[in-house]
């Protein structure tokens, strides 16, 4: 068992002297990974950013009744009650029509315009807080109200955040396909970059099969090396995400203090950056094992 | 030990290298193979090693048909056998040391006695102050032995040599013989595959001949 560990360390420790032996071109291939990786795992990180805001902006979803013009002080009183006895409803706000008018008045600056008109052109409206926020429940709410009588229009105000959530999805969609996408490239590198390896050992290949090495021995290192590419790369794609997002939030932060508030992009989370690194370094570790089963059988020693 | 029992051998090209060859070497016997130049020496000895396989006939090492090997066990055929190639097979991105070390990473055995046995065995061909040298840098005769020492640095119960000493002078061959004779004196079993006709008449060896395939009798 000690042994066993001693002859991976050794294994580890020549593959990463190999690795250093080559700066340049270990580099560059690092990179490549690097970038291919930084793209979905970037997009991933601006997702979860924007849904996290999302969140925050619409905590409290809300929906808005409009009585009707023509609707009676019994009607208003009816549907007062029936509101407040909903079971799906928590809290309500009644805005009659002359505060809402107020309130525009104050709010757009078009004082001169309302103060001409002779009539008021809004109806009594309440505010519904609905106990069940979710976007089903919502708008059932909403078109089980819009059947009331003296009752004009029903509008969910988190249809916004609906239609967020479902540019979110297809961002996932997206950012998944791409993922996928640039993982396949992944492994084509260090599928690529562990043949040339092969080829370049193939006198070493050779002469270890002829004194007794298993496959086992032989295929090590250049596994080690695939994943160590794999690892580093994805190292590399965390520090461009990393770096990115410093830079960014130079920008935002300027951004924010125009519009008063404070709108930073989080960076990957501890766990996330884990993820991001064993993916990589599995994805490495695959292209390596396609690169040997193929081209490692083909060396036998005359 | 080793035994051949009708053996055939023909090349892809049709070439046949070995017609129906018969012999046994008992355990610890030193035996030299003779024979011109592509009477099938080589050949004879890849047989031995399987790293080539016969076409016809049986070749037992040990009680065992190498003939008939799968390929995961023959890389614990060949660790238990010495070769000391015809073309060294010596590895030039690193150094004597290095190549001797080969085998025994390959056993998976402790770095620190490794390495003494290393050079040991470095010692005994008289390569001992070359240890960091690249094989490049050493000279043919320089090769051959760090052939030898890579071959014996496991102690192996078997040892097979092509042309051990075709580059040496008389006196470095003699040196050579005397440790194979060492070897020999230990229960090592030998088969030495040689053009050299003094070693021959020097050590009263039995002697295989082979011409044109065939095992002269
Ligand atoms: N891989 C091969 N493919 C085809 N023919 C081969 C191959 N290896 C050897 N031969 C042929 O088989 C014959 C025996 O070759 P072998 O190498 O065994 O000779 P040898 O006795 O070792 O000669 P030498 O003393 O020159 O080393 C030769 O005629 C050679 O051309
Ligand atoms: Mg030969």
């Amino acid at each position: 068992m000690k042994n066993w560990l001693a002859q991976h360390a050794r294994a580890l420790l020549f593959t990463l002297r190999r690795l250093l032996a080559a700066p340049v071109s270990s580099a560059l291939n690092i990179l490549v990974i690097g970038i291919a990786l930084s793209l979905p795992a970037g997009m991933v990180v601006l997702l979860q950013n924007v849904q996290g805001m999302a969140e925050r902006a619409v905590d409290a979803p809300q929906i808005s009744v409009f009585l009707s013009m023509d609707a009676g002080r019994d009607d208003t009183a009816r549907i007062d009650r029936q509101l407040k006895q909903h079971q799906a409803i928590g809290k309500i706000e009644f805005v009659p029509r002359e505060q809402a008018l107020e309130q525009i008045k104050q709010s757009t600056g078009l004082a001169d315009v309302i103060g001409g008109l002779t009539q008021n052109p809004l109806p009594d409206a309440y505010v519904i807080y609905p106990k069940n926020t979710g976007a089903q429940a919502l708008e059932a709410l909403r078109d089980e109200l819009q059947k009331w009588q003296g009752i004009e229009h029903v509008q969910v105000d988190s249809a916004w955040a609906r239609k967020l959530e479902a540019l979110l999805r297809f961002g996932r969609l997206a950012t998944l396909i791409l993922g996928v996408l640039l993982g396949f490239a992944l492994v084509a590198v260090t599928f690529n970059t562990i043949r040339l390896q092969i080829l370049t050992r193939r006198d070493e290949i050779e002469v270890s099969k002829l004194i007794g090495a298993t496959d086992a021995f032989i295929r090590r290192p250049f596994l080690y090396s695939g994943m160590l590419h794999g690892l580093l790369g994805g190292a590399a794609a965390w520090l461009i995400i990393v770096t990115s997002l410093l830079l960014v939030n130079g920008n935002l932060a300027e951004l924010a203090q125009l519009y008063a508030s404070s709108l930073v992009l989080r960076p990957l989370s501890a766990g996330d950056s884990l993820a991001l690194l064993g993916f990589s370094a599995c994805l490495g570790w695959l292209g390596a094992w396609l690169s040997v089963a193929q081209h490692l059988r083909r060396i036998e020693p005359r | 030990m080793i035994r051949f029992n009708q053996v055939c051998k023909r090349y892809p090209g049709g070439y046949e290298a070995l017609k129906n060859v018969t012999f046994e070497i008992a355990g610890g016997e030193m035996v030299f193979l003779a024979g011109h130049s592509g009477a099938g020496k080589s050949t004879l000895l890849h047989l031995v090693a399987a790293i080539e396989r016969p076409n016809s006939g049986s070749v037992v090492v040990r009680g065992q048909n190498v003939a008939s090997l799968r390929g995961g066990a023959l890389p614990y055929l060949r660790r238990n056998l010495g070769l000391i190639f015809q073309d060294h097979k010596l590895l030039f991105d690193r150094s004597a040391f290095d190549n001797v070390m080969l085998p025994l990473q390959i056993c998976g055995g402790d770095y620190r006695e490794s390495a003494k046995r290393v050079r040991a065995a470095l010692d005994k061909v008289g390569l001992l102050q070359r240890e960091k040298a690249n094989p490049i840098a050493l000279s043919g005769g320089e090769q051959q032995r760090l052939c030898i020492a890579r071959a014996i640095v496991n102690r192996p119960s078997i040892l097979l040599a092509d042309e051990p000493t075709g580059n040496l002078d008389a006196g470095y061959a003699g040196e050579i013989m005397d440790i194979f004779q060492s070897f020999h004196q230990v229960g090592v079993t030998l088969l030495i595959a040689t053009h050299d006709e003094s070693a021959l008449r020097h050590f009263a060896a039995r002697t295989l001949t082979l011409k044109h395939g065939e095992l002269q009798q």
